[in-house]
């Protein structure tokens, strides 16, 4: 069992043993965290640096929490109280914390590719805490972390994700990695936020979302942003909710033993009802736990156990 | 001084000639052209045997950002990256600071160009006032100030009754409106071509819809204003089958590509790399291969560069913050060697029409793009069979933004004379 990479830039440049070293580390880790002193000495010593050029609470507060129950050190960056707004640039902002010797980067950037463009020049690991519309791979491990909790196999499992796909980071992430492991994914929603080309990603394409729940094992929802109502992505919220919103009654279409996920924050009565939000088959908390047990596999893997490789 | 330039192999599409010949050139004009002209006193004599002599090659699209933006290039150093690239003409596209919607830019650039330039530098001034797309600029008085033709490159006219009064008044002026085709609203915050490469990055798209759908307008317009249209940097399938279709009903359209629309496409953007991102972007392999075609069958008419230098650190940031541009000016001309006339994709007769005998057609060049007793002594000299690797750090260009670092290339300009003076290989 072996982590090959350097950094966590996105799912794409994983392989299934890579995933599944991760999926498994997380599930040894995850005891820790329900322990009364919730904390190991594993990365003692080692610093981390969470650079949030975008707001976000669930996905910063979950590698904090991650890297202090490893006792590594952490400091938060966000863009409104730092140099950013006095226009220094993200190489310049990069250099200089790792000037100050991290051993990781974890980069929240509202530009697709950021990540990368910070592997290219940085010494330390860079873990992509999502990257505009391309990638959150942290969330799609998690979400798989959550989905075998509860479906113990991936194989032909019928994952269905609707919402937003064309803005979705989280949404690409989950397709490479769930088609990687063998599940049969659909992607849902209105055409405007699902173009054709989605197919060649190894998913199925709907505009439906009653045809698509039949024989449902898994049902992620996606948060869909007014902003895109605004641009005519679609009519109106009003619109959206009748076609897409997953409700009590759309949910009987799916398999008994569903589940429903969302990767937050959620809009309550949009894309899914409060009632469903809330169900014993929602596992929408159960994925914000194992965030933390997923984010510190990954700082495990990248960080621990063995020296720190040169630079290539 | 006489130069006689002796043992070539003569190309001039304009004459239909491909032979061996000696040039004579007196007072920067070409006063003789015939097989074995006989060595005279005072006579300058270079011998270029086994290399191709072709009338002086003419980008009809570079921005040369001065004035204003003089840090990324000037004047005099796009003009040594011209002649270091086997261009003997250049057009400065008009989207300086300040723009060059006036006689006194023009009559700037024109002037420094006579002091500092190696090469001819002939300005395109712009449609309308301030690049905004509202007033028409004082044409009349832009053409007699030197001006060869008009665009808001960039910051295409989105306002189809101001494109239609432009092309109406280019047309009574005689001159020509060069458009850089995009709808604005379709393409609004994109950054490469829309597709499943954008798709799968995650990087918003520009749709080929963007591009048609202005070229399909400008076609409409020109046609009923009888007046003659040029689209820049034709770069899809769609907007070549649109000028294929005009041009069959003598529409008076003409089109050019450049050459990274030709050999490049946007699965090479996989890993962000920003010297890749350009506007038009690189299209897919499909929009490729229906360039390529279009080329073949004339439905193209020019290959311009749309030089475009930006500095390492503007290039050196986000994919989203990164400007448009490919510095192309030294790298066009072995990329269309190695790729277009050694892979037999177009004749050299036929390259050379389409960067220098067409360009000066267009714009009315009378005296450049032949090679012909009377006309001026510019001349690009190739070698097709030299091996270059490109490498940017050479570059006589401010800029190095240019995605070929490292290319291995058959076919390379060696020598560029203009007027009659030896300009590169650089004294």
């Amino acid at each position: 069992m072996e982590f090959k990479q350097r950094h966590l830039l996105g799912i794409q440049h994983l392989d299934v043993s890579d995933i599944l070293t991760v999926l498994d580390t997380a599930e040894s880790l995850s005891e820790i965290s329900t322990r009364e002193v919730k904390k190991v000495p594993t990365l003692r010593g080692k610093t981390i640096v969470n650079l949030f050029f975008e707001p976000s609470t669930r996905t910063r507060s979950s590698f904090e929490l991650a890297a202090k129950r490893l006792s590594a050190d952490i400091i938060n960056f966000s863009q409104q109280t730092s140099s950013v707004v006095k226009g220094e640039s993200l190489k310049d902002t990069v250099l200089n914390f790792e000037a100050m010797n991290p051993d990781a980067l974890v980069i929240r950037h509202s530009c697709s590719g950021a990540p990368h463009f910070v592997s290219t020049f940085c010494r330390s690991h860079v873990i992509n805490a999502g990257d505009g519309s391309h990638e959150h791979p942290t969330q799609a491990l998690l979400d798989a972390f959550t989905i075998r909790q509860a479906k113990k196999s991936f194989r032909d499992l019928r994952v269905v994700i609707v919402g937003d796909i064309l803005h979705s980071r989280v949404a690409r992430s989950n397709v490479f990695l769930l088609s990687k492991l063998g599940a049969q994914i659909t992607l849902v929603g209105p055409p405007s936020l699902l173009p054709e080309e989605f197919k060649n990603f190894g998913a199925t394409i709907s505009h439906s979302l009653d045809e698509s729940l039949a024989g449902a094992d898994v049902i992620m929802m996606l948060r869909i942003q007014t902003e895109r109502q605004k641009a005519n992505f679609f009519p109106s919220i009003r619109e959206y909710r009748n076609l897409y919103c997953l409700t009590e009654k759309r949910f009987q279409l799916a398999n008994k033993d569903a589940i429903i996920m969302h990767p937050g924050p959620i809009n309550r009565g949009v894309e899914i009802s409060s009632e469903m939000a809330d169900s014993v088959k929602s596992v929408i908390l159960k994925q914000v736990e194992n965030g933390i047990a997923i984010r510190m596999a990954i700082l495990y893997l990248l960080l621990g156990g063995r020296e720190r490789e040169t630079a290539d | 001084m006489r130069l006689l330039i002796k043992n070539g192999r003569v190309v001039d599409p304009s004459s239909g000639t491909d032979e061996t010949l000696d040039i004579l050139i007196d007072q920067g004009k070409i006063a003789d052209i015939r097989p074995k002209i006989e060595e005279a006193e005072g006579f300058k004599v270079l011998d270029v045997s086994r290399l191709v002599v072709a009338p002086g090659f003419i980008d009809m699209h570079a921005h040369l950002r001065e004035p204003g933006q003089e840090y990324k290039e000037d004047i005099q150093t796009a003009s040594r990256a011209a002649a270091r690239g086997g261009f003997t003409s250049i057009c400065a596209m008009p989207n300086t600071d300040p723009v060059n919607d006036n006689r006194g830019v023009t009559e700037f650039i024109l002037a420094e160009a006579e002091k500092r330039a190696a090469v001819n530098i002939f300005p395109i001034a712009a449609i309308t006032s301030g690049l905004r797309g509202e007033q028409i600029t004082d044409m009349a008085d832009l053409l007699d100030a030197g001006a060869v033709a008009f665009s808001d490159d960039g910051r295409c006219v989105q306002n189809s009754l101001v494109m239609r009064r432009a092309l109406e008044y280019s047309d009574f002026l005689q001159t020509l409106i060069i458009d850089h085709c995009e709808d604005f609203d379709l393409s609004q915050d994109g950054l490469m071509h829309e597709g499943s490469h954008s798709y799968f990055l995650g990087l918003k798209g520009i749709p080929a819809s963007a591009e048609e759908v202005i070229i399909a307008r400008d076609i409409i317009l020109a046609e009923a204003a009888r007046a003659r249209i040029h689209i820049a940097h034709l770069s899809t399938r769609g907007g070549a089958r649109l000028v294929e279709e005009a041009k069959k009903r003598k529409v008076k359209v003409t089109a050019e590509v450049t050459p990274h629309h030709l050999v490049l496409s946007d699965d090479a953007l996989a890993n962000y790399d920003t010297n890749l991102k350009v506007n038009p972007p690189l299209r897919s392999q499909k929009d490729v291969q229906a360039l390529l075609a279009a080329l073949k069958k004339g439905v193209v008419d020019v290959l311009a560069t749309d030089h475009a230098p930006h500095t390492a650190e503007e290039k050196e940031v986000e994919f989203d913050r990164a400007p448009f541009g490919i510095n192309g000016l030294e790298t066009a001309v072995s990329l269309l060697l190695d790729r277009l006339v050694n892979k037999n994709v177009l004749d050299l007769s036929r390259f050379i029409e389409m960067i220098s005998t067409n360009p000066a057609r267009i714009l009315g060049l009378t005296n450049k793009g032949r090679l012909t007793v009377g006309a001026d002594a510019d001349l690009t000299i190739l070698n097709l069979h030299k091996e270059t690797v490109i490498d940017i750090t050479t570059f006589a260009s401010k800029s190095r933004n240019n995605p070929f670092d490292g290319w291995k290339l058959k076919g390379a300009p060696v020598m560029t004379i203009v007027a009659g003076r030896v300009v590169y290989p650089f004294s």
